[in-house]
């Protein structure tokens, strides 16, 4: 049926999945003409990054500079390239700015740059920065009363570090409900498995237990992260945190759930394979 | 220094609520007034400087003017990340204050002497370093910090320095103040080794020889100008720094006379060793242990004087006072 008299959640959602499968399209044309890594990384958070743009935040190119738009920060700066993605085809900067990624002389670096980039609020790159920083912004825009909301994306490795876990502790004791942690949970670090590193279970437990109102989704799934988010402040007086559980290197089926693809850049008949499967999804 | 501090800062907050004053849960006495007046410019964020940092970014990315504000090496090395992507990078409105800069908390031992914290924050790009040299000074300075100039990192002693400027002096940021006037000597310090530094020249006077003091409170950006004009004058320059002599004033001094035109200079570096101090005491004692007495820095200077173009070991009388010249050791 066309697509007008359709209930909006269905065309939300189907538009969220195309946004989803672009990101994942450029991710992987950028890492292959870049001969870079973390390919794997922007897979795993594509479906968070198109519902985030396409529905929850109130942030468009025409708003960058708002006092009141909501702030999201990338703390797992090397999933930049999904990131850029999902800006570029939202229309914060041409698409075109996507093709010489990571090369001499380029805009968009290897980690999420916020310097002439429009759209992108932090830097970040280095992990275990990105949960202070919005917890000075939210308490900022509790303090001044503004309406706005503060969003950050987490890996999983990257609550590794110490300074997230300080965060963690800061943000329930001022009340900053209007904050939002989300971990991209696809269990797996830079050399191995989570479990194996340094596990994190029970992670949502963790969280929880440090006063944070903590939801589960499947972090693929664009419909239940929509209602999910829909739902924010997830309780009152409490920081909120959604638990993705997605899977490292979605979408290609020889990149899911591997640590290789990790840093691995796809190249020659690899590119091709992982672009046709993309292609194919509906 | 940090009496001064504190009420210039509550001064600026009456004045702008954009100023915010965020602790790491250090300040017993001195914050307490502060916090109570103004609850919605005040935070302690608790023992854990690196949100302290990072959170102080955010603050000033939404508007605010944030100093954060916590002992020695406590809010610039534990947190050096933070402060250099969240802060620097960003180019966010936040004062790093440190209480006890050099050997101010002495007998509390190495893990709260900040001794290396200059070098390494002039590195940072878009920081502002400035360590001024009396109350006066540290008020003049929390008021430029405070006016919204980018990343600064503020070092100060703790409580009860001397007075030095006993009259309101011109006090800019990135300009030198000249404390003493002389022709045959220049004394450039930093910090609260200002004091030590006028005591030299006054000492030296009386015996006729000129030493001309400079307060370089601010390390970065470096008044340039009033070094090698000094060095054209006096063609012997003399550096003072409660830091190690590696990296800080005495190596910025060197960078911009060995790049001048100006030849026939002599120089010297007073400064710490780069070692972890073997002895305990306070900071007077550990002063003299280190040749950053009065006394000491009067031989010093006067040896200058009197022609000596380096001075070596066996030269001189003082039994560690050596171990400050890196020129006789290094040579």
């Amino acid at each position: 049926m066309p697509s007008s008299t359709m209930p909006p959640s269905i065309q939300t959602n189907a538009a969220c999945r195309e946004l989803a499968r672009r990101i994942r399209i450029h991710a992987v044309r950028m890492t292959h003409l870049a001969g870079s890594s973390h390919v794997g990384s922007s897979l795993s958070l594509a479906e968070l990054l198109a519902v985030l743009y396409r529905s929850i935040l109130r942030i468009t190119p025409e708003t960058i500079d708002d006092p009141d738009r909501d702030r999201l920060i990338l703390s797992k700066g090397h999933a930049c390239a999904g990131l850029y993605a999902a800006l570029a085809e939202c229309g914060f900067f041409p698409v075109e700015w996507l093709d010489d990624f990571y090369h001499d002389g380029a805009r968009l670096p290897g980690h999420a740059t916020a310097e002439g980039i429009p759209g992108i609020e932090v830097s970040s790159g280095s992990l275990g920065h990105g949960l202070g920083i919005a917890c000075g912004l939210a308490l900022a825009g509790k303090r001044d009363g503004r309406p706005f909301r503060v969003f950050t994306v987490l890996s999983d490795g990257e609550c590794d570090e110490g300074s997230i876990w300080e965060a963690v502790l800061f943000a329930p004791h001022h009340r900053l409900d209007n904050l939002v942690a989300i971990v991209d949970y696809n269990k797996i670090q830079s050399l191995d498995r989570v479990e194996d590193v340094l596990g994190l279970e029970p992670l949502a437990d963790k969280w929880r237990a440090f006063g944070w109102a903590t939801r589960e989704v499947d972090g693929h799934d664009v419909g239940q992260i929509e209602e999910t988010l829909r739902g924010l402040p997830f309780e009152p007086g409490k920081p909120s945190c959604l638990i993705a559980h997605t899977v490292k290197g979605k979408g290609v089926s020889f990149m899911e759930n591997t640590v290789l693809w990790h840093y691995r850049s796809p190249q020659g008949e690899e590119y091709q394979r992982a672009l046709e499967e993309l292609e194919a999804t509906v | 220094m940090r009496t001064a501090f504190i009420q210039a800062l509550t001064e600026l907050a009456a004045e702008d609520p954009r100023i915010t004053l965020v602790v790491g849960d250090l300040g017993f006495g001195v914050v307490t007034d502060f916090a109570k007046r103004f609850p919605k410019q005040y935070l302690n964020a608790g023992v854990a400087e690196q949100n302290m940092t990072g959170l102080a970014a955010g603050l000033a990315m939404a508007g605010k003017i944030v100093f954060t504000y916590s002992i020695a090496n406590f809010p610039t090395l534990r947190c050096l990340e933070q402060v250099r992507n969240d802060v620097c990078y960003h180019n966010a409105n936040v004062v790093v204050v440190a209480v006890g800069g050099g050997l101010s908390y002495g007998s509390l031992g190495m893990s709260h002497h900040a001794t290396e914290d200059i070098a390494i924050l002039r590195s940072l790009p878009r920081m502002t370093v400035v360590a001024p040299g009396d109350p006066f000074e540290a008020k003049a300075a929390t008021r430029a910090a405070a006016a919204g100039i980018g990343p600064v990192y503020l070092r100060l002693g703790r409580a009860g320095e001397p007075l030095v400027h006993n009259k309101p002096v011109p006090w800019r940021l990135g300009k030198a103040l000249t404390v003493r006037r002389g022709e045959d000597v220049t004394l450039i310090s930093t910090g609260a080794m200002l004091q030590t530094a006028v005591h030299t020249a006054d000492a030296l006077a009386a015996e006729g020889i000129g030493v001309e003091v400079l307060s370089m409170h601010t390390i970065k950006p470096l008044d340039t100008d009033a070094i090698i004009d000094a060095a054209r004058r006096t063609r012997r320059i003399v550096t003072l720094e409660e830091h190690s002599i590696l990296g800080g004033l005495g190596g910025a001094v060197a960078e911009v006379l060995c790049e001048s035109e100006v030849r026939n200079v002599r120089f010297q570096r007073i400064g710490l060793p780069s070692e972890f101090g073997k002895h305990i005491g306070k900071q007077e004692y550990l002063r003299r242990i280190h040749g950053l007495d009065v006394d000491s820095v009067i031989r010093c200077v006067r040896r200058m004087w009197e022609g000596g173009l380096r001075i070596h070991k066996d030269e001189h009388d003082g039994a560690t006072f050596d171990r400050a010249m890196p020129i006789a050791k290094s040579a």
